[in-house]
């Protein structure tokens, strides 16, 4: 197994930066999701740790030893591609051995191994296809056998279930979570979805033109994001960011609207913004509404979901559009003028300058 | 009854083109089958006019493609018809009054078409796939002028530098040899080969090499094992009509060969006999000349039909 590290990577076209010098470390059995919109730089990360790209500066270590130079099939790392990249014109059993013919192994070692990874997978009825007459599933099942076969030492997953109904997905991503729990292989996936990320990873590291934005696990990327970046692109739909005006421990929010900052956010807010603007952000889920609380805005419209009712709440005329989180029995009328407050624990802010959070200053609670 | 109507006429539709076809069909086919005919008509059938359709088919025309004869005298006629060791060929002869002497240069003739066509083809294909997958796969440097410059070679008639190659061929040693006219169909045919061969191998995914690059394998072994196998109905057009060019090319092969790298087509037509103009004998020739072609084209014509409309269709 492995561990994979990036030092100074960066990746130019000319005189582009596809990915910005980054620096990161992949440790042993872990599953980190490189994370971001598209043209971020994720997918070039990936095909450089591959091989398939070459670095134009910087260092990558696999188990510590310099492989920035090597050749894609000296660095013993399986590949799964978007659109799986089966052969077409090979079975199914002929696309799984495909790998460990180039290791030169023998007959015996490579049905046993078949045989194994197609139980491990349930495909064994598929193994005389060809990849044509197969569903998006069933190849997305081969691809993963293929890669399996090897024993590598990392996987590496590039959208594997961009191709897939979403239907599907939900399926193909918990097989894949299982599998890398059962294998426990440094794996590196890459998606632009960040319910998979949240989903899936060990940790996410989130990007954005050709540089990382962040790195943490799915619940620090959530609840603390770096920046106003990863605040808008996480979650689904993403943070509310409020600009209004601190002074002395209250935010002036558009339209007449006060916030009351929570204690322990005061004392950081006087030194880091003193007097000036700021961003106020929280999640959905963060806004308790009803009753009397601290900021007014109006129903916009409603979603139900089912377990829950996702209203959304135009604040200040219809300046912008706040997303709230309620109980599936709370529904309003369209244009019903509502209160709400913010779950002191959930509430982040901004500088608006350098788009950076804020830090908390002493230990929350 | 909307749907039977319908039916109805889907087949009064599929009548209509299935007889369209067969009348393309016979347009096609009638120079085939009157050459085939003229290729088996007495020398009197031939030239009557108005033309013949039914005759006593005879074996002359091949005789006289394949053999050398000379006239025979009376005396010699009597003696040739006592011997009993005659084959059905020295019969056929003898019935025009005529000694076989030794066999004609046509299955020469045939080989050296066969070596240069299949030759220059294998080399127009083989050189052409490299540089597709080159001009598809990396970064050339004026790639694009590079492309024009290659169909560029396409756009002047060949038959105009007729004279300087000549020229150039007999200062070079190249004039009368087989590896001339393979050089020369060789680079015809390359332009069409590489822009044909790259619109196939473009239609291949880069994913399956990178695939295969990760798995384990060298660019090449990727190369042989996967864009190989996937490009084979490109390869198969193009090698058709590459050899299709080379087979039938007259105007150079006339021109730079005088006897052993001559090939099929500038001698079939000078088939002349003792009489003049032996048209079966030519009829005779050609109609061999056509089955080697005709058999690579039936064996890959899967290919084939697939080959000429694909390119264009993404799958």
């Amino acid at each position: 197994m492995a561990t994979i590290e990036l030092h100074q990577v960066e990746k130019k076209f000319g005189e582009v930066y596809a990915v910005r010098p980054i620096d990161l470390t992949m440790h042993d059995g872990e599953f980190v999701v490189l994370l971001g919109p598209s043209g971020c730089g994720k997918t070039t990360t990936l095909r450089m740790i591959a091989g398939l790209e070459t670095v134009t500066s910087g260092t990558i270590l696999l188990n510590g030893q310099d492989v920035t130079q090597q050749r894609a099939r000296d660095r013993d790392i399986a590949m799964v591609f978007q659109f799986f990249a089966l052969y077409p014109h090979m079975t199914v059993r002929q696309n799984i051995a495909f790998p460990l013919q180039a290791q030169g192994e023998s007959r015996e070692t490579i049905d046993r191994r078949v045989s194994e990874v197609v139980r491990l997978l349930e495909i064994e009825p598929l193994l005389n296809l060809r990849p044509k007459s197969l569903s998006g599933g069933d190849r997305q099942r081969v691809a993963l056998a293929r890669a399996l076969v090897r024993r590598p030492t990392a996987f590496l997953m590039d959208e594997p279930l961009g191709a897939l109904d979403a239907e599907f997905r939900e399926t193909m991503r918990a097989e894949i979570k299982r599998l890398h729990l059962a294998q426990n292989a440094t794996t590196v996936y890459v998606t632009h979805d960040q319910v998979e990320a949240m989903a899936m990873g060990d940790r996410i590291v989130v990007m954005s033109q050709g540089e990382i934005q962040q790195v943490g696990t799915p619940a620090e990327v959530y609840y603390d994001p770096a920046n106003l970046f990863v605040a808008r692109f996480i979650g689904s739909p993403g943070m509310n960011l409020l600009t209004g005006r601190y002074a002395a421990g209250v935010v002036s929010l558009p339209g007449e609207n006060r916030y009351q900052v929570p204690a322990h956010w005061q004392a950081a807010l006087d030194k880091q913004i003193g007097e000036g603007e700021v961003i106020l952000g929280f999640r959905p889920e963060a806004t308790l509404v009803g009753g009397s609380g601290q900021l007014a805005a109006e129903v916009y419209t409603d979603d139900l979901h089912g377990s829950y009712t996702m209203l959304h709440l135009a604040f200040n005329g219809d300046d912008q559009i706040i997303h709230a989180r309620a109980g599936r029995s709370q529904i309003y009328p369209i244009g019903t003028p509502i209160r709400f407050d913010l779950d002191q624990e959930m509430v982040r802010f901004f500088d608006p300058k350098t788009e950076m959070a804020l830090k908390p200053e002493v230990a929350r609670g | 009854m909307p749907k039977v109507e319908h039916q109805g006429r889907a087949r009064a539709v599929k009548t209509v083109r299935v007889t369209l076809a067969i009348a393309l069909c016979i347009i096609y086919l009638i120079p085939v089958l009157w050459m085939l005919s003229t290729a088996f008509k007495p020398r009197e059938a031939i030239v009557a006019v108005p033309p013949k359709i039914t005759f006593n088919p005879t074996m002359e025309g091949f005789v006289s493609l394949f053999t050398k004869r000379s006239t025979l005298t009376r005396m010699q006629m009597e003696q040739y018809q006592q011997r009993t060791d005659l084959s059905w060929w020295d019969k056929v002869a003898l019935e025009r009054g005529l000694a076989i002497i030794g066999p004609s240069q046509y299955v020469d003739r045939v080989k050296n078409s066969l070596i240069i066509a299949g030759i220059s083809t294998i080399a127009a294909v083989t050189l052409g796939l490299l540089s597709a997958y080159a001009f598809s796969r990396f970064r050339v440097r004026a790639q694009a002028d590079w492309l024009f410059f290659i169909l560029s070679t396409r756009m002047l008639p060949p038959v105009v530098v007729t004279i300087p190659i000549f020229l150039m061929y007999r200062q070079l040693g190249l004039f009368d040899t087989h590896i001339g006219l393979i050089l020369l169909y060789t680079a015809f045919n390359l332009s069409l080969s590489v822009w044909l061969l790259k619109g196939f191998v473009d239609e291949i995914p880069r994913e399956y090499e990178e695939a295969a690059l990760v798995d384990g394998y060298s660019r090449w072994q990727a190369f042989r094992k996967i864009v190989l196998p996937q490009s084979v109905t490109g390869i198969a057009a193009t090698a058709v009509f590459s050899l299709i060019f080379a087979w039938n090319e007259y105007a150079f092969a006339l021109m730079l060969t005088s006897d052993r790298a001559r090939t099929a087509p500038p001698s079939i037509p000078s088939v002349v006999g003792t009489a003049g103009r032996e048209w079966a004998a030519t009829a005779a020739g050609s109609l061999l000349f056509l089955i080697p072609v005709v058999i690579v084209a039936f064996a890959v014509r899967k290919y084939l039909l697939r080959g000429i409309t694909f390119g264009a269709i993404r799958q």
